[in-house]
């Protein structure tokens, strides 16, 4: 749907109307919003640390590699933790678990908001009311004691903390997605649908949803990185995914606790963390930028 | 605008409501035997019976529900299930430490924030507006966490200094050790709201600069200065100034960890143990007065939008 989107978005120059290829529509893009860019790049770099892990590392995750507590060095990149652990390694390792976590969370909870708002909006009535007090309710909770709340009612494991950022992504997308819904039912062409006796469900299938797809992509690009930052959270409190994964909050949280203090334990994690969370950042502002013309030059 | 805002009152109770359920619910649900934990894992079957009995948790669900919220109207918290401290008084005692980190961290959002938003959209795309805007988009992307612990380890790998961490003083008893303790925090939790606020006071600035009573105002030949800060501002600081109300709820969210980290003695680090603990009495009050600040914060905001603006009361 993106695609045909863009793909039949046409440019008009002395009066011919031309229709772009996708990839000059790419490179146009990256011009318009070089940060944007940045942000894809940071992320490909991500993806392809966290997809050739065992190819980039030359040390186990849990391998006692050298000596405790080595600073960086040529051998040990970000040095050694107090097992003597490869921090390098760990570092790269911890980039599956949190694209895993965010990636599996966010698509999760966009595709249930998606689906959630887009009916409420286009129904309205009760149903709406109902979803809508439920929305309200969840939105409430500040986030980080909502996810404190649900992972204290399941075991600590890699799926449970994918299910409950999922739970608290959902309200979030509910409620933007709605507020668009109840526009688009709005428009003539959905009037004219249901003249020509569509049913609701193909009306909803058909013409909300995919016109919410857009929206929705740009939502859940900057929710990828608020999703690394909820696991990275959860993790440096010690709820999050357990051990023996790697994972850059709880490294953070050990190199708090040891001694002798150990800087680079802290600090090559926090630097992983905040690179990520910036490229989803940048990537999400710039598809914004591309995808919704209204908000356009608006940050 | 009366019917508006009884409605509007009306929908926030019964969120509160709902929250109060959803709260109570999930603290129940929670794995763990309250007092087991408190008596520890020797204690006889009598002795849990009898610690049951005494914390009322022998009888039915509703009962307790509606003794807990009768509690809560009537400002009765009832004791915390381990410390068996009234958590009322707890509540007193932790109240200030948490007001004082919030009100500094709001100082800096303010002080900060604004400021550099005005120099970035009046120096717009020269390189002022970029290095604001770095900072801001950085600003959004660092775990407050990660800041916290450099700014904890840092000082004590390189200097040996080791800032005190056993609770919070006293502004009035001793205030350079209170500042010292809390400036470094509130500094690291304003980190996110200081960023949005920067971008939301460029955009909406930069918003009202492209209007044509500017233009007027420039035509007229005023200088720079008034135009930025007596006719602009004005007009573009409302909805920045929502955005602070609502930063204040996301805050409350945000110092469970900085408070845990400083050890500071604080609502968040409170309701942090005590949902890790399974402190029902502790949690489930906390978490919804937490909550019911962040709906009535929600609630002023559109109650003063829908006095200032008559359309969005009828849509």
């Amino acid at each position: 749907m993106l695609d045909t989107i863009q793909g039949t978005r046409t440019v008009t120059r002395g009066g011919l109307t031309a229709r772009r290829g996708r990839l000059v529509m790419l490179g146009r893009t990256a011009r318009r919003s070089p940060l944007g860019a940045l942000g894809l790049v940071l992320i490909l770099v991500l993806l392809f640390a966290g997809v050739f892990a065992p190819v980039i590392t030359q040390y186990e995750v849990n391998e006692f590699a050298g000596l405790p507590n080595e600073t960086p060095n040529s051998t040990f990149w970000f040095g050694t933790d107090k097992f003597g652990q490869d921090l390098f390694s760990r570092v790269v390792f911890g980039a599956r678990i949190s694209l895993q976590v965010s990636f599996l969370s966010v698509i999760g909870g966009t595709v249930v908001g998606l689906l959630v708002g887009s009916f409420s909006g286009y129904k309205g009535g009760w149903m709406d009311t109902v979803v809508q007090r439920v929305v309200d309710t969840l939105i409430a909770f500040p986030a980080l004691i909502l996810l404190l709340m649900i992972v204290r009612l399941l075991d600590p494991s890699l799926r449970n903390v994918i299910i409950v950022i999922t739970i608290v992504i959902i309200p979030g997308v509910a409620r933007v997605v709605r507020g668009a819904a109840l526009a688009e039912r709005n428009n003539q062409y959905i009037e004219a649908a249901q003249a020509l006796g569509a049913t609701d469900l193909r009306i909803l299938l058909r013409h909300i949803i995919p016109n919410m797809l857009p929206l929705a992509i740009v939502i859940s690009t900057t929710l990828l990185g608020t999703a690394i930052l909820a696991e990275a959270s959860l993790s440096f409190l010690g709820l999050g995914v357990p051990p023996p994964n790697p994972s850059w909050g709880a490294d953070i949280n050990t190199a708090r606790n040891s001694f002798p203090i150990n800087i680079a334990q802290a600090f090559f994690p926090g630097l992983a963390i905040t690179l990520t969370v910036l490229g989803f950042n940048l990537l999400g502002d710039g598809l914004r930028d591309v995808l919704d013309p209204r908000l356009r030059g608006s940050s | 605008m009366l019917t508006y805002a009884i409605r509007r009152t009306v929908m926030a109770l019964m969120i509160l409501w709902f929250i109060s359920i959803v709260v109570f619910v999930l603290m129940r649900m929670m794995p763990g035997d309250p007092a087991l934990l408190q008596q520890g894992i020797q204690a006889t079957p009598e002795v849990i019976e009898r610690v049951n009995r005494e914390l009322g948790l022998d009888r039915p669900m509703p009962v307790q529900y509606a003794d807990w919220l009768w509690g809560i109207l009537t400002l009765d918290l009832g004791r915390s299930v381990l410390s068996q401290q009234n958590v009322t008084d707890e509540f007193m005692v932790r109240f200030p430490v948490s007001l004082q980190l919030m009100v500094l961290t709001l100082f800096w959002t303010v002080v900060l924030g604004i400021p550099f938003g005005i120099i970035s959209a009046v120096r717009r795309n020269r390189w002022p507006d970029y290095a604001v805007r770095l900072t801001a988009i950085l600003a959004l992307a660092v775990p407050s966490f990660w800041i916290a612990t450099l700014v904890l380890i840092l000082p004590q790998q390189q200097w040996g200094y080791a800032p005190r961490l056993d609770g919070a003083v006293s502004l009035f008893e001793n205030p350079s050790q209170n500042l010292k303790q809390f400036i470094p925090p509130s500094l690291v939790l304003a980190f996110a709201p200081m960023a949005s606020v920067m971008r939301l006071t460029r955009s909406s600035l930069l918003e009202v600069l492209r209007t044509d009573y500017i233009r007027t105002a420039r035509a007229k030949g005023l200088t720079d200065r008034v135009v930025v800060f007596k006719h602009a501002m004005k007009n573009s600081v409302i909805p920045v100034v929502t955005v602070i109300g609502l930063q204040v709820a996301g805050l409350l969210g945000g110092s469970v960890i900085i408070e845990q980290i400083f050890n500071l003695n604080g609502l968040g680090q409170y309701v942090y143990r005590a949902i890790l603990q399974k402190d029902f009495a502790v949690a489930q009050s906390l978490v919804l007065y937490t909550a019911g600040a962040v709906v009535f914060l929600n609630l002023a905001v559109d109650l003063a939008y829908g006095w200032l603006d008559p359309r969005i009361r009828y849509s």
